[in-house]
Parts: structure tokens; sequence; C-alpha cells
């Protein structure tokens, strides 16, 4: 990956000069691994597409559709958004971001049939 | 630059006294005066942007509650909704967004290395597929506006489900066309059609080409609308939207990017702003990961 050349080439020194170090300002990520983690996107989005085409119960579909969207998400994150090479910090700021919104939708759903029987109750009245 | 000795070099003393931070100031024009070095610029910005993007999960958070608490107090409507929605179109649009981060993050490595040729050739990739994004998106809108399929009170489609390609498909290629064999496609086929989603197997109905607005009485076995079909769309429309919305902005971001670029400002040094352009692309590209499955692969 990064060379060991004279760290301080300025900025527009060409490609030859300025290769990164690994404690430099921030990891520079190898080709092969971009385009390994993008073959891995391609090919995991041409699986969540052919699953749909087997019939496993709608429940179970769509958690396999939730697993496949998630292990992609994980790969966006962890390798194209550079969080393994970041401070952890920002990992953790992200993690939150995911445990609120976790939050705020599993406590909604807990809710979400109290009114139901009111509005059934609603179209009964009203004839449809 | 080359005047300055190993020692004022702020990768060198990343404490550095007085002398050392103007040194690093007089040597980086980019780095701004309240930072003592590109390093602690770097890291300081893109813990804006990752407070940014936990602010725009939360956004975006709403709107798939929204979907959460519909979809499971109705599934029949995502059911039914869903087979005017085209997969093919939905796929496409997923391919061209993970293609954009892999470049987007390619332009994150050039601009590190310094390589300015590809960081340039990069960025325009990136922008191009963004608006073919936005293209495949005005396709799929215009066709919805077109049929009247449209959020809340505007729901007026043109077609039934099961008048519909998508419907056919699942459910046997030439239903309705000819009842007996709609009929024998059906029960050859129908390994995950629930009972009351059946081909239609009234002769005639599916193939009417002119088709009124009103809503249709579906042929016995053929799958009715259920009520509130609307919302589907209400969502739909706005979980798309919102997610278009945040596409421009990034091609916008791009363009200023891309400029930035062509000036040579970015460099082993000072490439945190196209880092940050790119981690927003990236969730953007993230957010559309589960918009896809969830809008377009309904089962």
């Amino acid at each position: 990956m990064a060379d060991h050349e004279n760290s301080h080439a300025t900025p527009q020194s060409g490609p030859e000069l300025s290769a990164s170090h690994h404690d430099e300002i921030a990891h520079v990520t190898p080709v092969r691994l971009l385009l390994g983690v993008w073959g891995a996107l391609m090919v995991l989005t041409v699986i969540t597409v052919a699953v749909t085409t087997i019939d496993f119960g709608p429940r179970v579909n769509l958690v396999i559709a939730m697993a496949i969207a998630t292990i992609k998400a994980g790969l966006v994150v962890t390798y194209f958004m550079h969080l393994r090479w970041d401070r952890p910090f920002n990992t953790l700021v992200f993690l939150g971001s995911l445990l609120f919104v976790s939050l705020f939708i599993s406590m909604t759903l807990f809710d979400k049939s109290e009114y139901e029987p009111d509005i059934d109750e609603m179209y009964l009245l009203k004839g449809q | 630059m080359a005047q300055s000795t190993a020692e004022q070099l702020p990768h060198h003393a990343p404490d550095g006294d007085g002398h050392a931070h103007d040194a690093a100031h007089a040597e980086h024009p980019f780095l701004a005066h309240h930072f003592d070095t590109p390093k602690h610029q770097f890291e300081s910005g893109k813990l804006g942007i990752w407070l940014f993007l936990v602010t725009e999960v939360l956004f975006f958070g709403g709107l798939f509650c929204a979907y959460a608490i519909y979809r499971s107090l109705h599934p029949e409507i995502f059911v039914y909704a869903h087979y005017y929605l085209d997969t093919f179109w939905g796929a496409v649009n997923t391919g061209v967004l993970i293609v954009s981060s892999l470049t987007a993050a390619w332009a994150v490595r050039n601009a590190q290395l310094g390589e300015q040729k590809k960081l340039i050739t990069n960025i325009i990739v990136t922008i191009a597929l963004a608006c073919c994004f936005l293209c495949v998106k005005y396709v799929e809108y215009s066709h919805k506006f077109h049929e009247h399929i449209l959020p809340g009170r505007h729901f007026n489609p043109t077609h039934e489900a099961w008048e519909l390609e998508s419907y056919k498909k699942t459910h046997g290629e030439h239903a309705g066309a000819h009842g007996e064999e709609a009929t024998a496609h059906d029960a050859a086929g129908d390994t995950h059609a629930a009972p009351a989603e059946a081909a239609p197997a009234a002769p005639g109905a599916p193939d009417a080409q002119g088709a009124t607005a009103e809503a249709k009485k579906p042929p016995p076995g053929a799958l009715a609308r259920p009520r509130h079909v609307s919302v589907f769309f209400s969502i739909y429309f706005f979980m798309t939207g919102l997610h278009g919305v945040h596409v421009v902005a990034g091609i916008i971001t791009w363009l200023w990017i891309l400029r930035r670029a062509v000036r040579g400002e970015f460099g082993p040094q000072y490439f945190g702003a196209v880092d940050y352009a790119a981690l927003y692309w990236h969730l953007v590209d993230l957010i559309w990961i589960y918009l896809f499955p969830l809008l377009y692969l309904i089962h």
C-alpha cells in the first residue's frame, strides 16, 4: 500500500512523491479492496432480487431482504466510509444514531394497534 | 515549503509550539487558523460530517417508522401496491448508486495520493451516475403521474393491480386472456400466492384497453384493491422523493468539489472536503440500499 516516500511532499507534487503514510492524515484504501467491496455489493443486490422469486412466507422473505441489506450497509460503512480505520469515536457516534432510530421505531410499533378498534368501528358506522 | 525544516513540520511535532504552528499555517494554505495541523483539521471536520450523517439517519428514521407501522398494520396494501413498481428499474438504480459509491470512494483515494487526473475523472463519473439515477427516477415518476398512481386522494389508477404485467407474470403469463388456461397456469405455478389472490379467471376483463379510471371489480379470484392503497404511495413518494432531494444535493456538492479539484486545491495534506462529500454520498447510497427491498421487493 503506502510506500515510505518523503512525507514532506507538497500537495501538488504528483502521485509518485505523495504516497500517504499510515500514521499520517488518514488511511488510503487500496484499489483492490474498493473493487472487492463493490463486487460483493453487486452480487448481494442480484441475490436479494433473486430471493424474491422463492417463497419462504412473507415474514421470512422480509427478514432475508433486510439481512442482505444490512450486510450491504455494513460493507459500505466499514470500507467505503472507512470506519474500520477511523477513530472509534466516529463509529460510536454512528451506532448511536442507529440505536435511537431502532428505539424510535420499536417504541412506536408497541403502540401501533392501540387505535385500530376505533378505526374499524368508524368504518363500520360509515357502512364501508 | 522547500526551506522548511523537518522539525517545523506538523506531522513531526503534532503538539507543536507557536513557531511550528505558524510554520504549519504558512505551509498549508487550506489549514484554518484554529487548527494546529492538517490532521487535526481533517479529524475535526470528519467528526462534524458524522454528526451531520447522524441527523440524516434520524431524519429518514421518521419515514422508516411510518413505513414499519403501516406495513405491520396493513400488509395487504403493500402486497397490492408493489405490483405498480418496476423491480427492474429499482434494481438498475441500486446498481447505479453502488457504482457511484465506488467512484466516490476511489476519488477520496485519488485525492489522498494527489492523483489529480484520476480524481477529476472519478468525480465526473460520480456526478454522471447520480444524474443517471435521477433520469431513471424521472421515468418512473412520470409513468406514475401519467397513470394517476399518486398519493392520498389523488390515487386513481388507470389499471387495477390485477391488470398489470407484473401481476400477470407472477400469476401465470396469460392470466385472464383465456379463463381455463389461466386457472390451469395458476394451479401449476401458484406456489407463492395467498389463496385470496389467485390469477384473474374472468375472460376479457384484464385486457380491456380503453379502461376507465373508476375502480373496477376484480374478476373472481383476483386480488381486490384493499382500502387505502394510496397510503403506500404517500410513503413511496415521500421516501423516494426525500432520497431524490438528497441525490440532487449530492450532485451540487460534487460539482463544487469538482470545481475545487480542477483548481488543484486537493492533495495529500488537504483532501477533507472530498472525503466528507463521499461520506454524505455513501449515506445516500446506504438509504437506497434499504429503500429498494422495502419498496420494490415486497413479497
